[in-house]
Formats: structure tokens, sequence, C-alpha cells
């Protein structure tokens, strides 16, 4: 077995802001006291007069992105999660959503799998709150190539946007042969299979990977999509998957409700489809500190567990 | 607007008048919004859309204009009013606020009437909007000016603090804050609600410049702007002493008119005591 490349797709967000920094002089970069670990410090040092230190004032730097998005700038907005959605949510709601700015809020630290500062750290409802606001788009990147793409087509596109990336470092599933087919919207079917489809985001779509490989040996053929868009939701590919295959699984470090099993639950229902359902994530409680390997045993968010529900189901 | 009828104080004078009759006819055929908010403002608008500040109403997105956030947004009547009479849009317009279809939603919304640059109504915001307009014409070493108006009850917003402070630590002496001082909000007096004072010393603690005058003296407004764009390295917080239904006697410090519109027999008499004013100015011309 090859040994797995990590990288951080925290790195791979402040590689892409310098890049962009040079390609667009109106982009500029807001943090809340987090630079060093959301890694916009990279950008800080790069271009230090588009670079503002907002302090401890997360609402106020929501609101600030959507004066400077006013004047024609692209803001960039970050800080963990937790912080960047649910303490700031009738700014986002009013000053991005309502208002369309052109302002990008790109979290990090999503998920359980922050670890050992608990809960007060730990985001699990940040895609369904974002995901129920009109004009919003909403991002899980997998991995760090997918992430600088998706920073890049951030940028790119016109509207308030978010997204989220774990804490962690990340296996690479990408490489640069794929960048073309990282785009807005559209689920990536990374393995495929017939028998049962994976659809995982973000964190997840590892483990699904893995998962893919254990129910092979037992001869179940898994197609793994990683659904990286989490609004708008790519659809075709649901329905596509829901008719190609007889059980879908989701995946994500997430609450089960309103992220992406919810969004794929609400597709497969409203289309009367008869299809073997399952949604991994947190189910509606609060976690808890700990190592992120024990807490996602626990919370039965890894490949093991995936693997077992897949053969429950098929 | 800048230049025309500079010096014509009547002028403004009457125009506020004006304003204060479509604020009490909107809301009647509305029959809701909040008449006190938008009364005590109106001054102050009429100060920087008719005099002070540099726009153009057939150039909405002119990158070199001064901006105005209305924070308070429930105060939107006015806003709506005075932009009306700019020629943002039809004077006629007024007529529909607050009905299915008119682009006058109870609260202003920026990507709906030209001239509204943010949307506002929930409280406490517009201040922060106002610092990334500021920092934004830092960043592009722009000379245009940025104004936003806070309700004084609205500052109990902890969201005005965080702008409060942000805004003093970049030095951003291109904006202006002004706070509608009327004493009132909507449980009360300001101070039984949520104690304020000192005014002063609070804004002053936090690094601004703060200027005190009386928020219905038009020439006082004119002159506390203009010191407030000469003011250097800090950012200026103009606190408006002003009087909630300011024009309209029973209004007037009554805080039962902070959200309940004129009944047919309020609007006759508001409208009464209006024209008499209005006559009053005419005459001493
Ligand atoms: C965040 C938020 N909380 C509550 C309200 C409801 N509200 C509307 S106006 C108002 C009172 C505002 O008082 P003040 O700021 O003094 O305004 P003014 O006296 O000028 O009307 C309140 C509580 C709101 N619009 N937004
Ligand atoms: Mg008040």
């Amino acid at each position: 077995m090859s040994k797995k490349v990590m990288v951080n797709p925290r790195n791979a967000y402040g590689e892409a802001l310098i890049e962009l920094g040079k390609k667009h002089k109106n982009l500029v970069v807001l943090d809340a006291d987090l630079s060093k670990s959301t890694k916009t410090i990279m950008f800080a040092k790069k271009y230090p007069e588009r670079f503002f230190e907002m302090g401890i004032a997360e609402a106020n730097m929501i609101t600030t992105a959507a004066g400077l998005a006013s004047c024609g700038k692209i803001p960039f907005v970050s800080t963990f999660a937790v912080f960047a959605t649910g303490r700031v949510y009738d700014q986002i709601r009013m000053d991005l959503a309502y208002s369309q700015a052109n302002v990008k809020i790109f979290a990090t630290h999503g998920g359980i799998s922050v670890g050992k500062d608990g809960v007060s750290h730990q985001m699990i409802e940040d895609i369904a709150l974002m995901r129920v606001l009109p004009n919003m788009t909403v991002f899980a990147p997998s991995d760090a190539t997918q992430t600088g793409k998706i920073v890049h087509l951030m940028a790119e596109k016109e509207g308030p946007m978010y997204a989220r990336v774990g804490r962690a470092d990340a296996p690479l599933i990408y490489n640069k042969k794929n960048l073309n087919d990282i785009k807005i919207g559209k689920g990536m079917t990374v393995k495929d299979g017939s028998d049962i489809t994976l659809i995982a985001t973000g964190t997840m779509v590892e483990p699904a990977l893995e998962a893919r490989k254990t129910l092979k040996k037992d001869g179940i053929s898994a197609r793994v999509i990683d659904m990286h868009t989490l609004k708008p939701l790519d659809e075709k590919l649901i329905l596509k998957c829901a008719k190609e295959t007889n059980a879908i699984i989701t995946a994500e470090e997430h609450s089960i409700i309103g992220g992406l099993g919810a969004a794929v639950a609400e597709i497969i229902a409203e289309k009367n489809i008869d299809i073997k359902f399952h949604r991994m994530g947190i189910k509606d409680i609060f976690c808890e500190s700990g190592n992120p390997a024990d807490l996602l045993e626990k919370y039965q968010l890894n490949e093991k567990h995936m693997v077992k529900f897949a053969k429950k189901l098929v | 607007m800048k230049g025309k009828n500079k010096n014509d104080l009547h002028e403004l004078k009457l125009m506020a008048v004006k304003i204060r009759k479509h604020i009490i006819e909107m809301l009647y055929r509305a029959k809701s919004g909040h008449p006190g908010g938008s009364l005590s403002a109106v001054d102050a608008l009429v100060a920087l859309y008719f005099s002070h500040m540099n726009h153009n109403p057939k150039n909405p997105c002119d990158p070199n204009r001064d901006r105005f956030i209305l924070s308070k947004g429930h105060a939107a009547p006015a806003l709506y009013a005075v932009l009306a009479e700019c020629g943002y849009f039809n004077v006629k317009e007024l007529n529909k606020l607050r009905t299915a279809n008119c682009m006058l939603q109870g609260h202003p919304v920026c990507t709906y009437v030209p001239g509204v640059e943010a949307s506002t109504g929930s409280l406490g915001h517009g201040l922060s909007f106002a610092n990334g307009v500021a920092l934004a014409g830092k960043l592009d070493k722009k000379n245009y000016k940025v104004y936003t108006m806070l309700g004084d009850g609205e500052t109990g917003e902890g969201q005005i603090w965080e702008a409060a402070a942000v805004v003093a630590h970049y030095k951003l002496d291109n904006l202006t804050a002004m706070i509608d001082r009327n004493f009132l909000q909507i449980d009360g007096y300001t101070e039984d609600v949520l104690k304020l004072e000192s005014v002063r010393d609070r804004w002053g603690s936090f690094g601004w410049n703060v200027i005190e005058i009386d928020g219905h003296d038009i020439k006082q407004i004119l002159d506390a702007l203009k010191e407030a764009d000469a003011y250097k390295r800090k950012p200026t917080v103009i606190v408006l002493n002003t009087t909630k239904g300011k024009g309209v006697s029973f209004m007037e410090n009554n805080v039962d008119f902070h959200g309940v519109p004129p009944n047919e027999m309020e609007r006759n008499l508001a409208i009464k005591e209006l024209n008499l004013e209005q006559k009053k100015l005419e005459a001493s011309l």
C-alpha cells in the first residue's frame, strides 16, 4: 500500500489566498485573532495593506466585510467555523445573504475532529445554518487540492459563499489533473461502484474511500461521491446514483439534521425513490473532548462504521 | 447635490417639513411603521442629502460618492422620503410603502432601492458596514466620506462597540457616526431601559472625537458635519440631541408613537400642524 501524502487544507487556503491576492488587487482578507490557525497569516505577510485584523469581534467582522464588498472588494473572512456562523448568524443573514454581498467566509476547525477543545469549538451545525439561507453557496472540501481550487472558484464567482474545512491534515485525494473536474455544484464520482453509493462530504470522503476497499474484499461494490458543494446540491448526480445503485449512505462531520444527509433525503423523498438509505453524522447531540480518532469512533463516523452500515443496507 | 442652494437654510427647513409630511402620510397609508424615530431623524438626513453629501441620484453607484448608512433601519420612511425628494426614484412610490410588490420594504434593502447602501432593520449593524466602506476608502485612497446614523437605544448592541473600537483603531477619520439621542426606545426612557450616560465619555474613551449639538438645528448639523470632515486621525461621533416624534406635538416624547402609525384623526391633526409650520416658514422668508 502506498503511503498517503498528508497536506493540511488550511495551508492550501493560505496558498490560494496568496495566488489570488496577486491576481485580484481588490481581494482583501479579514480575521478575528486566529490568523495563525486559519492561515490567513500567509496572506497578511505577503499583502499587509490588504489584510485587516478585526480583533475578537466577529459580528463586526462579517458586517465590515459587507461594507468592503459594497465598494468592490472581494473580502475573504476567516475564523473557526463555530464563530464564523452561529455567533454571527444575523450578520450573515442580513448583510451577506439577503444583501447578496460578494463576501466569502472560509471557516476552519469544522466538525468534531477539532478534538480536545470540546463542544465550544466543535461546529456540527454550520452546514445546516448556511444551507437554509437564500443566496448562499456552501462548500466542504475534502482535501488540500480541492480546497485550493474551491477557494479560487469562490473568488471568481460573485455572491456570498461559505466554505468549511477541518483542523487536521488530510490525505491527498486529488492531484493537478483533477483540477478541471472541480466545479461549483458538481459532485465528483471518485470511485465507481454498483451496489451502494457512499455520498460523503469534507473530512468523510477519505473514510468512504477506505470503506470502499474493505467492502470490495467482501464482494460489495461501492461508489464514492465527493459532495464538496452542499448548496447548490448536485441533484442530478444523486438521482443517477439512486437509480444505478441499491442503497445510499451519506457521511458528514455534521449533525444529521440539516446537512448533507438531510439534503439528500429531501431529494429522494420528493422524487418518491424507494431506496435503502442511511445518514452518518452526529445524531442530534453535542459531543465532547477527546482525540479526534476516539471521538470519530465513539460517534460512529469512521471507515469501520461505514462498512458496518453498508453491509446492513446491502 | 453639493453646491445647490447651499446657504439656503430656509429651503432645507422647508424640505424637513415636507419630509415630515411624507412620513405621516406614508405611515398612515401603510397602517404600520415607526413615526417617532423617523421624525427625530429628519433634520440630520435633510442636512446630509440636500446640502452636505456629495452624491448623485442619477448615478447611485458612483464609486466616489459619499455614503450614508441608516443603521436605525426602522426610520426607513424618513430615508425613503429623502431619497425620493432627491430624485433617486419617483415620489409616488412612497404611497406604496410596506405593500406587496413594492420596493419600499418595511426596513431598507440595498438590493431593492436605489440610494440605499445597506440592508438594515436588525439593529447594531450600520457602524460595522460603515467601517468596511471607510476601510475601502482608505485602501483605495479615495476622498469619499461615510456617515451613519444610530439610534441611542441601538447603542445597547454589542456589535456597535466592536465597531466603535475597530473604527478608532484604524483611525478612520473618513467616517462620521451620528447618534439620534432622543432618550427613548421601545420599553421607555433609555436611562431606565439600559443606562447610556455618559454618551460623551463612552465614545470619547473609545477614541472618538465627540461633538454634541441640537439635532433639529440644521445650521448646527451642517457646521458639525464640516467639523467632523476636517477632524484628522480620529473618527467623529455627532450626538444629535433630538426629540422623538419631532414636529408633531402629540407624538413628541411620546413612547407610544415609537412603532404605532397615526390613525385618520391623528394624521389630519399632524398634517395640520406641519402645514402651519410650513406657512410660518414661508412667511418668514
Ligand atoms: C437587533 C434588534 N433588536 C430589536 C429590534 C426591535 N426594535 C426596533 S426599534 C427598537 C428601539 C430602537 O430605539 P432607538 O435605537 O433609540 O431608536 P429611535 O428612538 O430613534 O427610534 C427596537 C428594540 C430590532 N429592530 N433589532
Ligand atoms: Mg431612541
